[in-house]
């Protein structure tokens, strides 16, 4: 019987092993979480390393619109930043759009699901930081650059190709660590 | 002063439930008849500090006291009483102390109703529980502790979640934690066992009415959270597999398998090792769901907010209840010899491929529930692990089950003959199948499946009882007076089994349901699902602490109202959210469903839904759940039985014996 | 649940759950329509994730689903549509994970569990129990008592 049972042990310790490897994963886990490592929810961009999507956008006064053509033959890199008047973070982060529009830094706005009404009062109360405005009504130009909220930014080379991305509004702090450098890089 | 006494009653219960724990095993150990002595009475003092404790919060909440920061934060003075009071348990720290509450609950019905238990496995058990109670009510008082004061008390608070303001979300987490913890009594049963070195029929027999118990409320809490998300979502979606939903089947599915495998231990003295391994994974399950949850670790929508810290703290908790018990498994488990013997076909070798097939389900749950944060922590790539998988690779696995379900109870003890059974159930078989082939012409393969499982189920109980009673066999009067004699415990498995038919009937049946979105102004109708719907009016409702937007739609057939509906779209200014609340008229067979969208231009958009069979879902478990507690009225299954009446044997199977004796 | 999500989100990005916007989809035959549903149900709502493209009513998956339309609507075939959409959205957007090294594990305990599970019974069932404990005088002599 002893015998048996020493045989069998291996089996017994199966739920332990299963729970100690769980519970390490879950330290980790807690710790990247923590420190912003780990977030479930993100949602991941796979575009970047990728030359910019096939897409179209309307025209948004006094923005003419663009398209994937546009980013054919640049002369300097491209933020391309998704916006609404709806969003709150939206407003948030256009003094600090204008602060690099200032700079000299090009910002190719998209307007993603917006009343004309609406999207002009946002340019009268915040100002307009975008040297090119598309209207994207329905969604589509952002299902194709993979946004999933509002504003997100896109960093794009004078190769047309994505350099960066960014879910969520720009801080001074991504601004001058990362933005920054990367516009440098590709200037 | 109300809070610094609840304040001082946690403390004073975390006190005593880590006495509960040091003098009990100590006193088991040493078999010192004075300390072992102590259980009852420490356990109803703990009971009553925590009572204090809890009722100390409820009443700072009931009277919006703002100098409770845990009230400031998650209350406010205009919501009604009874959303303030059950508010009490609608935050993280309100529902850690809840859950203390009904550990201690559970500690002291032990102590109660144990008077004829061995004294050091009562001294253990309760022992046990003193030991959880004392860690979490550590947690309670150094890291989660409600009753922190706020200097100085805001005006007002900062409002109460509105989504809590609901009949079903407000009762849900005390029927859902009655069912996670009341699984800690078979766990400490489970470890007091390991500690004996001894598992025997009785065993099973003082495990089984807690694991049923706890079963019981845990099938209603979780039909309660369906239901609460299948008529507040507003789109008719009863379960998504969300982290927290799976976290809540995990301990249902080896629960279930609990209260099986823990009849053949009664029964037959077999299946020991696994038994108590189901029960302290049981038990581990439901502490996991309840916090790692809160973790923000999975991708869920049901939001506790829990700082990091916090989440470490739990873990350690955790790891501290669970990697002990299971050390102590595997180092005593071998001694617990196996007594009875039993051939695969029989009513042991049904129970065993139950357990198999719920254990493999549970499996796949725990697999795919926490497979996207590992593979993003090994490999860091974000996947998802959603409805489609889970509905793959579930289905395969709860098909033998179900087939299992009602093959199961025909088969005899030890040994039985598969072809015999298989006859016994012809007729069951040919309904079913009939069912299922009618189905699938006129309409959907998968729904046919779901039918004819649940004719299977249904046919299969009503067939156990009618064999038992010897129906048509018999004149009909004896039949009747025959029923009187069978046991409780075995109609209630026949209605349980019939509920989970009653419960795959309505999932079938919702393959059948039908949408339609809309945008409509007031005046304006629409025909649909065979009905006529109008939107009359669009109302402007100010209500307490919220303003609704009021639709009223009547649904016509032929010409004939059959109902007047009124969803509506409540916006609560303080908090800055607003919650759909739709309108269900159902006759028990169909649900018709609407809710309002968003409301503009003098319209609305409304979605209006035909939902065939709906309330089936959770009816069906109720009826699971009524079984369950008929179950438990059976005279044998009672804690004091055994003790009291030892001359009388159980017969394998149960054999006639009155269901009521007296005693 | 699913109006709780913003409050989540909303220092982050401000995509509302439930939102009406009217869409004008391609005209699609009953078949595409099946195709389009059948795929939207595959794909996960990225604003309101615990529910499916198809189910969910926030404006970005009013969008995804109309782009499944009027890919079903060119004849691209479902493989296609699920390759544009992970090419932007990873293996993350797929409610129904895909079967590779990664997910073996995942994918396997399905057929692992029940394995397991039926190996350890028949293991059991065919382990030899220990011969029982000779008799002891007094038992021998009440045997041969029983006996006779």
């Amino acid at each position: 019987m002893e015998r048996l049972a020493i045989r069998r042990r291996p089996l017994l310790l199966l739920p332990l092993a299963v729970v100690v490897v769980a519970g390490v994963g879950f330290v980790e886990l807690l710790q990247q979480a923590k420190e912003g490592r780990y977030n479930p929810h993100k949602v991941p961009n796979l575009l970047v390393g990728h030359p910019v999507p096939a897409f179209t956008t309307g025209p948004a006064p006094p923005g003419t619109g663009f398209s994937a053509a546009d980013f054919q033959h640049l002369s300097h890199p491209v933020l391309v930043n998704f916006f609404a008047s709806w969003c709150l973070p939206c407003h948030a982060e256009a003094p600090l759009l204008t602060e690099l529009k200032d700079h000299g830094v090009a910002i190719w706005g998209i307007d993603y699901s917006d009343s004309k009404a609406a999207f002009h009062g946002f340019l009268a109360a915040d100002g307009n930081p975008f040297t090119r405005l598309g209207d994207d009504p329905n969604g589509a130009a952002a299902v194709a650059w993979g946004i999933s909220g509002v504003p997100e930014s896109f960093l794009v080379d004078r190769e047309g190709i994505i350099r960066w991305h960014l879910g969520g509004p720009l801080s001074p702090p991504v601004v001058a660590d990362t933005l920054m450098p990367l516009l440098h890089k590709f200037a | 002063m109300i809070p610094e006494l609840g304040n001082f009653a946690l403390a004073l219960a975390c006190c005593l439930a880590a006495a509960q724990a040091v003098l009990l095993l100590l006193g088991a150990e040493r078999r010192d008849a004075r300390l072992m002595a102590m259980a009852p009475g420490l356990a109803f003092g703990q009971l009553i500090a925590i009572a204090t404790s809890f009722a100390a919060l409820a009443w700072s909440n009931a009277i919006s006291d703002f100098s409770v920061q845990n009230v400031a934060a998650f209350s406010q003075s205009q919501a009604p009483l009874f959303y303030k009071l059950t508010g009490t348990w609608g935050n993280h720290d309100g529902s850690i102390l809840l859950w203390c509450l009904v550990l201690a609950i559970c500690g002291a019905t032990v102590g109660a109703f144990g008077a004829n238990l061995p004294a050091t496995l009562r001294a253990r058990v309760i022992g046990v529980m003193g030991a959880v109670a004392a860690g979490f009510l550590l947690f309670a008082l150094t890291a989660s502790n409600p009753f922190t004061r706020l200097s100085p008390p805001p005006m007002q608070g900062q409002g109460m979640n509105p989504l809590l303001q609901d009949p079903a979300l407000a009762i849900h987490p005390p029927i859902l934690y009655l069912g996670y913890v009341g699984f800690s009594v078979p766990f400490a049963f489970a470890i007091a066992a390991l500690l004996e070195r001894r598992v025997d029929a009785a065993w099973g027999r003082w495990v089984r009415p807690w694991a049923l118990t706890s079963w019981c409320f845990l099938t209603c809490g979780i039909a309660l959270g369906s239901w609460w998300a299948y008529y507040d979502l507003g789109w008719g979606g009863f379960w998504f597999w969300d982290p927290v939903e799976n976290s809540s089947l995990l301990p249902w599915l080896t629960g279930t398998a609990l209260l099986h495998s823990a009849i053949v231990v009664e029964k037959r003295e077999s299946l020991k090792v696994w038994s108590v391994l189901l029960a302290i994974v049981t038990f581990s399950l439901s502490l996991s769901g309840t916090f790692l949850t809160r973790s923000g670790i999975l991708n869920s929508v049901h939001a506790f907010a829990v700082a990091p810290t916090r989440g470490l703290f739990i873990l350690a908790l955790l790891g501290l209840v669970i990697v002990p018990s299971l050390l102590l498994f595997a180092f005593r488990a071998p001694i617990l010899a196996p007594a009875g013997l039993f051939a695969p076909v029989s009513r042991e070798g049904a129970i065993v491929l139950n357990n198999i097939l719920l254990c493999s389900i549970a499996a796949v749950v725990f697999t795919g529930t926490l497979y996207p944060p590992f593979a993003a922590l090994v490999a860091g790539e974000q996947l998802s692990v959603g409805a489609p998988f889970f509905n793959s690779t579930v289905l395969p696995l709860a098909i033998p089950l179900v087939l299992a379900m009602s093959l199961g109870p025909t088969l005899s003890w030890k040994r039985a003959a598969l072809f015999p059974a298989l006859l016994r159930l012809w007729w069951v078989a040919l309904a079913a199948a009939a069912v299922g082939i009618i189905v699938a012409l006129g309409w959907h393969g998968l729904a046919a499946l779901g039918f004819a499982g649940s004719t299977w189920l249904i046919l299969g109980a009503i067939r156990d009882i009618a064999a038992r009673v010897r129906l048509f066999r018999l004149p009909l009067s004896e039949s009747l007076s025959r029923l009187a004699g069978v046991p409780l415990g075995a109609i209630g498995a026949a209605i349980a089994h019939a509920g989970l038919g009653v419960t795959i009937a309505g999932i079938s049946g919702m393959t059948f349901a039908a949408q339609r979105v809309v945008f409509l102004h007031p005046g304006q109708a629409t025909d649909f699902a065979g009905y006529h719907w109008a939107l009359t009016a669009l109302d402007h409702v100010p209500g307490p602490d919220f303003n609704a937007e009021v639709a009223t739609l009547p649904a016509s057939r032929d010409g004939r109202i059959v109902a007047v509906l009124h969803p509506a779209d409540h916006t609560f200014p303080v908090q800055g959210t607003d919650v759909t609340d739709t309108a269900i008229r159902t006759n028990l067979v169909v649900d018709l469903y609407t809710a309002l969208g968003a409301v503009h231009d003098g319209g609305a958009e409304v979605r209006l839904r035909y939902d065939p069979l709906a309330p089936w879902i959770w009816l069906g478990a109720l009826v699971m759940a009524a079984g369950g507690g008929l179950s438990l009225a059976d005279r044998r299954l009672r804690v004091g039985a055994p003790a009291r009446r030892p001359s009388l044997p159980s017969p394998p199977g149960g054999g006639r014996r009155p269901a009521r004796a007296a005693g | 649940m699913r109006r709780l999500l913003p409050l989540l989100l909303i220092l982050l990005s401000a995509l509302p759950c439930s939102a009406a916007t009217p869409i004008l989809t391609p005209a699609l035959t009953p078949a595409e329509e099946a195709r389009a549903t059948a795929i939207g149900s595959q794909l996960r709502c990225l604003v309101c994730q615990n529910e499916s493209v198809e189910e969910s009513s926030a404006t970005l998956a009013a969008n995804i689903r109309q782009i499944i339309r009027e890919q079903v609507a060119a004849g691209r075939t479902n493989h296609q549509i699920m390759q544009w959409m992970t090419a932007r959205y990873g293996d993350f957007i797929r409610l129904d994970p895909p079967f590779n090294r990664l997910t073996l594990l995942l994918w396997a305990v399905p057929v692992l569990a029940p394995a397991l599970g039926l190996g350890i019974a028949f293991a059991a069932s065919r382990q030899r129990r220990p011969p029982p404990a000779p008799l002891t005088e007094a038992e021998k002599s009440r045997l041969a008592a029983l006996l006779e």
